[in-house]
């Protein structure tokens, strides 16, 4: 029986492991032959110098991070609540599907759009006006930006969420009521602590991506917020220095095994204490 | 697991009904096999009249594969690598001159070329490509500054020194290009497009941040619609895009400053891997024929290379000063040569520094 | 607190279906941009109807976004069992790093590496090259939404059916799979909008007249979308919306009965 088992482990992780050999590994390996291979010098270690020493490549890193957390924070606090109603509804799937179909329009188009709502006359300023306020400068703002980018990782969010919240167990919350906790306890307790596997892969599938956002940066942000992002569309798609534009990518993809390794280390931890 | 099943079974009959449409479409079409008689031809999206290739296979029994690219580097980077044979392409000035250089172009043959003649001396013979020996102009613009007539009094953007005024704070929309807007900054400095001087550079930088008060946004190639709507009173761009906005809102009004500009040049040109050359001179020369070519221009709306072509576009194309410059505005203008990845790199960086210096 | 949730429900779905409905009103615009409406008109629609390179390229976009989806999901699904079934922390942790090193890098960077990998194998640019690709950076994602479901799956329910004498391949069918069949359509979904989306990867990968919707409306960015764009998401929306009401009007059926079960579960 247990080496039945183990020949269909072994075939999954062959099928896998013959994907990630090909397309992660050897992009991989690519990626660090070129950003290891600068021009004119042969195999030096100087781009990854250029970068940890120059002001401008530093302050766009602070600058993604800080905008992906942004994002991924006003993302999660749109979503949850949004996940958490959906899950309430009579039709939720139907719902729920409604919440994903907006991404299949093009992200260019959307964005358009956003540039005719955001505009200075456009709806939002139009109907603020209604209201009897001032005209506000909307696009190029931070505001603008961080909503756009929000709206685009919406689904991403509020998909997983979604998911954990209705394996929770019915009964659970409805002991938790019994038992006389408020609606807000339960929550807190029961709902939000079940529901984390679920916020964790939201919260990876918003904020990895985010760290290199760059069209939305120029599109509604009119570049007056600048991520990494933008610096490696320019060394791919205008300087052309793609050994430079490996390079941050590099340093991205690292940061990320890093953040990744200590967040479920603390996990590892903390379970083994409970036993 | 039905249920899983169910789904996934149907998915698979879409696909397959998807697959009959689509053989459906192409059998309808009959355009889409890559024969000996289909060129590749790798254009801009949208910058040709439709109505010119269906015509052109009609006339000559050529097919036309209509791929598209989105900006020059990237058609570089697809070119270079190979995995398709491109017959046909159009890259800008500077990118004729990099993919040359590169080995990547065949050699025209002028005695397949037909209707030379047609097209403007004034485009032809250019740095990037002298003697024509690989390029033939395809449409040509300026940079200049698109504004609002109703915010700007245009008489007064007579040099680019004029978008530093005071008056302008928080207006101004530049294009996200390092060489067009460090470019202006270098002949408002009476500089040349082309500078190769390390200490020239540092001084536009200089000048350049000194215009941030007034700068409101840096942005692609959406800049049309923002200033369609009104989002900034100036911005500094193409003709092509400023001609786009113009279309779209009466306010706008296009001027070249006379202190001089870039003059940009789109170019057919014939990749070296092409397996469809004959097709490829067909092309060439049926659009650069007068009609077709005058149809063309009507359509993308951009100036045209081709002579004869304009002299049959109506008078009010002709006369519209904005697009098609007077003489003395036209000799003042600069082509830009291409430059090595270090100069490249250090107009970026340069410019990188600019835009972070914006908080 | 039941008003609470209504309202922020109608927030979010007017939040998400604002531009969209903004995009749909100006594809019936008689003016060419989406701005100032000029008055109502059926002519971006006509204009679409005439282009059949434009239908072509969507025909391709959706045949492309299904097949590379479908692949991904059982690739994916495959993944995440292996993940779950690892017992070594290390490869664990291994694998689920390398699945995420597809998230991180930027959309240029996968595109120019595969483009650089599919040569260097001396595949002809096309649909093929296109198809890997995207079923390359959709696998990921649906690793990451299978996982917590196979996680939070109760072991005792699979060692119960081993016991009982199930084969593993009955206990995959009739058990592993069941459970987790959310977590696989929540994958497929993702894939399909990755697939949808994406342009700049496509865009290296592609090559000898293949080409894709976001490839399209990209490139024509610089002469300024036209609205047949418009009237075409529209339609595709519109066509979108009949199938997930279809979908759900057929799966409602068979599902009714499961949900008042539960219900009656709580009270």
């Amino acid at each position: 029986m247990n080496s039945t088992k183990k020949r269909f482990t072994e075939a999954y992780l062959g099928v896998y492991g013959l994907w990630l050999l090909a397309f992660v590994v050897a992009p991989l390996l690519l990626l660090l032959i070129q950003s290891l291979n600068v021009p004119g010098q042969g195999l030096s270690l100087a781009n990854y110098r250029d970068f940890f020493t120059s002001g401008p490549y530093l302050a766009m890193t602070v600058n993604s991070i800080w905008y992906a957390f942004l994002i991924t924070v006003i993302t999660l606090g749109i979503s949850y609540p949004l996940a958490l109603c959906l899950t309430k509804l009579k039709h939720r799937q139907f719902w729920l599907l409604l919440v994903i179909l907006p991404t299949w329009i093009n992200l260019l188009l959307k964005t358009y759009a956003f540039i005719g709502l955001l505009g200075k006359d456009g709806l939002l300023n139009q109907s603020i006006e209604a209201m009897g306020f001032g005209s506000q400068q909307l696009l190029f703002t931070n505001g603008a930006f961080l909503l756009v980018a929000a709206y685009i990782e919406l689904p991403f969010m509020v998909l997983p969420i979604y998911n954990a919240l209705l394996d929770i167990d019915p009964l659970l919350p409805a002991a938790s009521r019994d038992l006389g906790a408020s609606s807000f306890q339960t929550l807190k307790k029961i709902i939000w602590p079940l529901s984390m596997p679920g916020v964790k892969t939201g919260v990876q599938t918003v904020f990895i991506p985010s760290l290199s956002l760059f069209m939305i940066t120029r599109l509604i942000g009119g570049n007056k917020v600048i991520t990494l992002g933008t610096a490696i569309e320019e060394h791919f798609l205008v300087t052309q220095n793609w050994s430079f534009g490996s390079t941050i990518g590099v340093v991205l993809i690292i940061a990320m095994a890093l953040t990744m390794a200590l967040t479920t280390d603390r996990k590892k931890k903390k379970r083994r204490q409970r036993k | 697991m039905k249920k899983l099943m169910m789904t996934f079974g149907g998915i698979c009959l879409v696909i397959v009904a998807l697959l009959g449409l689509q053989w459906g479409l192409t059998a309808s079409r009959n355009q889409q096999s890559s024969g000996k008689d289909t060129l590749t031809f790798y254009n801009w999206g949208d910058y040709i009249d439709p109505s010119i290739l269906t015509d052109f296979t009609k006339e000559t029994g050529y097919k036309v594969n209509y791929q598209t690219f989105d900006s020059n580097e990237a058609m570089y980077t697809k070119i270079q690598q190979g995995g398709t044979n491109f017959d046909l392409a159009v890259p800008s000035d500077y990118m004729v001159a990099k993919l040359k250089d590169a080995g990547l172009l065949a050699k025209l043959d002028k005695k397949q070329l037909t209707g030379m003649n047609n097209l403007n001396p004034q485009f032809l013979n250019q740095s990037f490509d002298r003697g024509n020996q690989y390029s033939i102009p395809y449409f040509w613009g300026t940079l200049g500054i698109l504004y609002n007539k109703k915010e700007v009094n245009g008489s007064e953007l007579t040099n680019w020194s004029a978008l530093w005024s005071a008056k302008y704070r928080n207006q101004v929309l530049l294009v996200d290009s390092a060489r067009d807007i460090l470019g202006m900054t270098l002949i408002s400095q009476g500089k040349s497009v082309n500078d190769q001087n390390v200490a020239d550079l540092a001084a536009a930088q200089g000048k350049l941040s000194s215009l941030m008060p007034n700068v409101k946004a840096i942005v692609g190639d959406e800049l049309k619609l923002y200033m369609a709507q009104g989002e900034g009173s100036l911005a500094v761009t193409y003709s092509g895009e400023a001609k786009n906005a113009m279309e779209r809102n009466p306010d706008l009004a296009y001027t070249v400053p006379e202190d001089g500009s870039n003059l940009w040049l789109d170019n057919l040109v014939i990749p070296k891997s092409a397996e469809h050359k004959q097709a490829a001179y067909a092309l060439m020369n049926y659009l650069n024929r007068p009609d077709v070519a005058a149809k063309n221009a009507q359509y993308i709306g951009y100036a045209t290379a081709n002579k004869a072509a304009y002299e049959r576009l109506p008078k009010s194309v002709q006369n519209d000063k904005a697009f098609y410059p007077k003489q003395s505005v036209l000799d003042r203008l600069q082509v830009y040569q291409n430059f090595d990845q270090h100069w490249t790199q250090l107009y970026n960086d340069a410019f990188l520094e600019f835009k972070l210096g914006k908080s | 607190m039941k008003i609470i949730e209504r309202f922020w429900l109608a927030f979010c779905f007017f939040l998400l279906y604002a531009p969209i409905l903004f995009l749909a009103v100006y594809s019936f615009n008689s003016g060419d941009a989406m701005q100032g409406f000029a008055g109502f008109s059926w002519v971006h629609y006509q204009e679409l109807w005439q282009d059949t390179r434009l239908l072509q390229i969507v025909l391709n976009t959706l045949i492309l976004a299904l097949t590379s989806s479908l692949i991904a999901t059982a690739i994916g699904t495959i993944g995440a069992l292996a993940i779950y079934r690892t017992e070594r922390r290390l490869l664990k942790q291994t694998l689920l790093g390398l699945n995420n090193v597809l998230l991180v890098s930027p959309d240029v960077i996968i595109g120019a590496a595969f483009l650089i990998l599919m040569t260097a194998l001396g595949l002809k640019l096309g649909f093929l090259t296109v198809l890997l690709a995207h079923v390359a950076f959709s696998i990921p994602i649906v690793v990451l939404m299978v996982l917590p479901k196979l996680q939070e799956m109760n072991r005792d329910l699979v060692l119960a059916a081993s016991d009982l004498g199930a084969k593993p391949t009955e206990v995959l069918t009739k058990v592993t799979l069941p459970v987790i069949a959310p977590g696989i359509f929540a994958g497929f979904f993702m894939a399909l909008t990755y697939s949808l989306d994406d342009f700049a990867v496509t865009f290296f990968v592609t090559g000898n007249g293949f080409s894709t919707l976001a490839v399209e409306v990209y490139s024509r960015a610089r002469q300024g979308v036209s609205l047949e764009i418009n009237a075409l998401s529209t339609i595709m929306l519109g066509l979108a919306f009949v199938l997930v009401l279809g979908y759900y009007a057929y799966s409602q059926k068979t599902t009714s009965r499961k949900a008042t079960k539960l219900k009656e579960k709580v009270k």
